[in-house]
């Protein structure tokens, strides 16, 4: 069940390292093909300082490394997250992306994982938790 | 011109029935790092007490998209596509997607809120399974930006 876990433990720690064809292939897998996740020129008629990420590509990786701390002891009720800075994907260097996935609240058979995710120093996701329940 | 207030409340018809793939499942998987035999072991996901395999946790945001799609093509809905970013997400599951799975998505709106220089439109969309069971809710708000903002 909960084996011991206290409010304030980190339960997994991951560094992801995203490069271009990070994008390309999910792009393809969500069906979300805005040129500004994989274009240089559209991102920067748009204004922005590279291609970036998608926001749900970041959202999507962020919780695996509770998922593979969680196994098949229990399953995800709920899960958030707001979208404070962009990742940028640099063409050479791509960029790597650190998720500590930390215990936020414990009640019964149920704990809150908040997750801090930094790109370069910097959280690019706010408020990102998830509310697991144990079987 | 801001959001079309008059939005709020609005219910859009119900979006094709999404049929969940095993394939799909795992090549969603696989680009969002998925590591966890649950999302591409069938007896793993069988041997844990599901049907088939597991979606990971983001996955309704594909059948949340069509949805979205909707919205942003509502005539009178003043949403400029090219001005749109996504502010934040949230999923709740009253169980996880498995493949096999024929989910209908139902978009409608919360709340819309002048910002100013920006708006911001926060809908769900509610996914039911074939026996019209609730499965997963996907809440998103948009931030719409203005004219020169």
């Amino acid at each position: 069940m909960l084996n011991g876990i206290t409010v304030g433990d980190v339960v997994a720690e991951k560094t992801f390292d995203l490069d271009r064809g990070s994008l390309v292939r999910y792009a393809g897998a969500s069906g979300d093909f805005n040129p500004i996740h994989y274009r240089d020129d559209v991102a920067a008629q748009v204004g922005l300082p590279g291609v970036l990420a998608h926001g749900m590509l970041t959202m999507g990786f962020a919780i695996q490394p509770v998922m593979d701390w969680l196994g098949s002891r229990g399953r995800v009720v709920d899960y958030g997250v707001k979208f404070t800075r962009p990742v940028v994907v640099d063409p050479v260097d791509g960029a790597s992306v650190t998720v500590v996935a930390k215990v936020g609240a414990l009640l019964d058979d149920a704990a809150r994982i908040d997750l801090t995710v930094t790109y370069n120093d910097e959280t690019v996701l706010g408020k990102a938790q998830v509310q697991v329940v144990f079987d | 011109m801001s959001v079309n207030p008059a939005l709020v409340g609005r219910e859009f018809p119900p979006v094709a029935p999404y049929l969940v793939g095993r394939e799909k499942v795992r090549e969603f998987a696989r680009a969002v790092f998925a590591s966890n035999p649950l999302h591409f072991d069938v007896d793993a996901a069988r041997a844990a007490g599901y049907t088939d395999l597991v979606a990971p946790a983001t996955f309704p945001v594909v059948i949340q998209e069509a949805t979205l799609a909707q919205l942003l093509a509502e005539p009178d809905a003043n949403i400029d596509f090219s001005r749109v970013v996504h502010g934040d997400q949230k999923f709740t599951y009253t169980r996880p997607v498995v493949a096999g799975d024929e989910l209908t998505a139902t978009l409608s709106v919360r709340t819309v809120r002048d910002m100013g220089p920006f708006s911001m439109v926060t809908s769900e969309s509610e996914m039911v399974d074939a026996h019209g069971d609730l499965v997963v809710t996907a809440v998103s708000t948009l931030i719409v930006r203005g004219e020169g903002a």
